[in-house]
């Protein structure tokens, strides 16, 4: 797969003195979903702003589809499209008119076929003379979605999609996303919920505090990172550890025992601790076996970059 | 050049504007057409000629002024600040156009809604008023040129107002009462001296006395400095908004 888009040294500082972005490098394969994971003040939003030109950086470079973001800002914008994290519509258009608005700003000549072809991407055919302060709040952002695919972009940001969105329509926006990918676009979404990360992306990216913590694919990342437990459930309560087993990493959890191991090490000491049960006289009925979500492990690595 | 945007702001711009018909243009009809009952019929009717022109007729130009100054002036700015306001705004920073096309779609738009306007005025003027217009293509340069500087001053005021409040705050404040001593309904030579000079430093006047000459060949400053002032006042609002936009500021952080 080529290269989309290249983020290079990117830092940004505001006025006041606060660095929101401290040397970020990334690299985009064409196609691909990375979800940019982190905390709010992370510097996503920065980010993103910079690279489809809201902001400007401090220094860095950025080319996407080869072309330098600045020198040649017309191709290098024409090529990306941007779903903000607010809903920053106009209330009073209706949805036909405020995305053949977007269109038109991309440089692209009329065409309310097209237009319509992506409103039926989005479900949104029917409600496309409907005023934009009519729509209810998931609609709102299909227009949003709709407004940055107008122009056919070959990328596209997605800020933050589901923030403030119950449910149901998360799960609809995710779909969304699978319908968009398989149309060939590259997507790069925010998100402070990990589960939406696993759900869509191909790559994570952690950033906190200005600073891109890793990029991995996410299968190898929760490998990589996963911790697992094993829950042990015995034949009878216990109230608390025997002392023979207090150096172990064991804990009790509703009179069950829980041990953490990494299966990355050279021994998980599961054998060790099946012999130390039965030598402290405990009888097991169960066992069972869990995978960390990536919300462990991504608080995990937030904690390890505060320290 | 990215035609396809210019065209898309004045457009999206110009259906706002027929949109709010009731609000955008019969509005300003009828306060202007107010002015010529209250100043025209009722208390013009006690006043002589003016520099050889009926009361009624002479204020013709300074109302259309009034009210061309005002719109160019709120449109643009309101234009502009709106989606500042609602944040759409990132549309216009994120899209493949320079700001010269952004101004060409705005200050345009703002400018022919308020060539509108006068045109209507104009109009409806007839309708109170026997009207001959001396210079009709100098009445038209003026006219549009007027629209086009203060739409740029607009569009300047639009980008640096923070709030509501400080877009209502310049029209209001300054422009307002710059056109009311800028000779809109008399002529400076019925002024006292002091206050003659003392006009002299509003530039409003140059536009209303070169306005008022094409109408009625009747000027209280020469011509030449009326073009001049024009321009000049045009030329200070394009040095600006070039400095804005070179600048980002109030735009980009």
């Amino acid at each position: 797969m080529a290269e989309i888009l290249k983020v290079s040294g990117l830092t940004k500082t505001y006025e006041g003195g606060h660095q929101a972005l401290k040397g970020v490098d990334v690299s985009i394969e064409e196609g691909e979903i990375l979800a940019l994971l982190g905390p709010n003040g992370a510097g996503k939003t920065t980010l993103i702003s910079i690279v489809c030109g809201i902001s400007t950086a401090t220094s860095g470079t950025i080319t996407v589809g080869g072309y330098d973001h600045d020198r040649d800002f017309r191709a290098a914008r024409d090529l990306i499209g941007l779903v903000p994290q607010e809903i920053n519509l106009e209330p009073f258009e209706t949805v036909m008119n405020s995305v053949r608005f977007s269109r038109g700003l991309f440089g692209k000549p009329r065409d309310d076929q097209r237009i319509e072809e992506i409103l039926k991407l989005l479900s949104l055919h029917d409600k496309k003379d409907n005023r934009i302060m009519t729509l209810s709040g998931g609609m709102k952002r299909r227009v949003l979605i709709a407004k940055a695919l107008c122009h056919d972009p070959r990328i596209l940001f997605l800020d933050e999609p589901t923030a403030g969105v119950d449910v149901e329509l998360r799960k609809d926006m995710w779909e969304i996303v699978a319908r968009l990918k398989e149309t060939g676009v590259t997507i790069i979404l925010t998100t402070h919920y990990i589960e939406e990360a696993e759900a869509m992306a191909d790559r994570i990216g952690v950033i906190s505090k200005g600073e891109i913590l890793l990029i991995e694919e996410k299968d190898a990342l929760i490998k990589r990172l996963g911790r697992k437990e094993l829950q042990i459930e015995l034949s009878a309560q216990i109230d608390e550890l025997p002392k023979s087993l207090a150096d172990k990493d064991l804990r009790l959890e509703n009179g069950h025992l829980v041990y953490t191991y990494d299966t990355q090490a050279n021994s998980t000491g599961i054998t060790g601790l099946l012999a130390d049960l039965r030598a402290a006289g405990l009888h097991m009925v169960d066992l069972s076996t869990k995978q960390s979500s990536l919300e462990e492990i991504f608080v995990d690595l937030v904690k390890e970059g505060a320290a | 050049m990215n035609w396809n945007a210019i065209k898309a702001i004045y457009r999206f711009e110009m259906s706002r504007t027929f949109r709010t018909l009731a609000q955008s243009v019969v509005s300003p009809v009828l306060s202007t057409s107010l002015y010529f009952v209250v100043f025209g019929a009722a208390i013009g009717s006690r006043i002589d000629q003016v520099e050889g022109v009926s009361y009624g007729a002479f204020i013709v130009p300074g109302l259309i002024m009034l009210t061309v100054l005002t719109q160019a002036t709120s449109n643009a700015s309101f234009g502009i600040y709106f989606p500042k306001f609602i944040g759409t705004v990132y549309e216009l920073l994120s899209a493949p156009v320079s700001f010269v096309e952004i101004v060409i779609g705005y200050v345009g738009a703002a400018a022919t809604k308020a060539l509108m306007i006068g045109l209507i005025i104009l109009a409806t003027a007839h309708f109170f008023v026997d009207l001959n217009i001396a210079h009709p293509i100098w009445m038209l340069t003026f006219l549009v040129m007027t629209c086009l500087s203060f739409a740029l001053l607009g569009f300047i005021i639009g980008i640096w107002a923070g709030s509501f409040e400080q877009l209502q705050l310049v029209p209001l404040l300054v422009i307002t009462p710059l056109v009311f001593l800028g000779g809109s309904f008399y002529s400076i030579s019925m002024l006292p001296p002091i206050w003659q000079t003392v006009t002299l430093f509003n530039p409003v006047v140059y536009l209303i006395s070169g306005f008022r000459w094409a109408f009625f060949d009747v000027a209280d400053v020469s011509l030449f400095w009326s073009v001049a002032a024009i321009i000049g006042f045009m030329t200070a609002c394009l040095l600006a908004i070039g400095w804005i936009f070179r600048t980002g500021w109030r735009l980009r952080s």
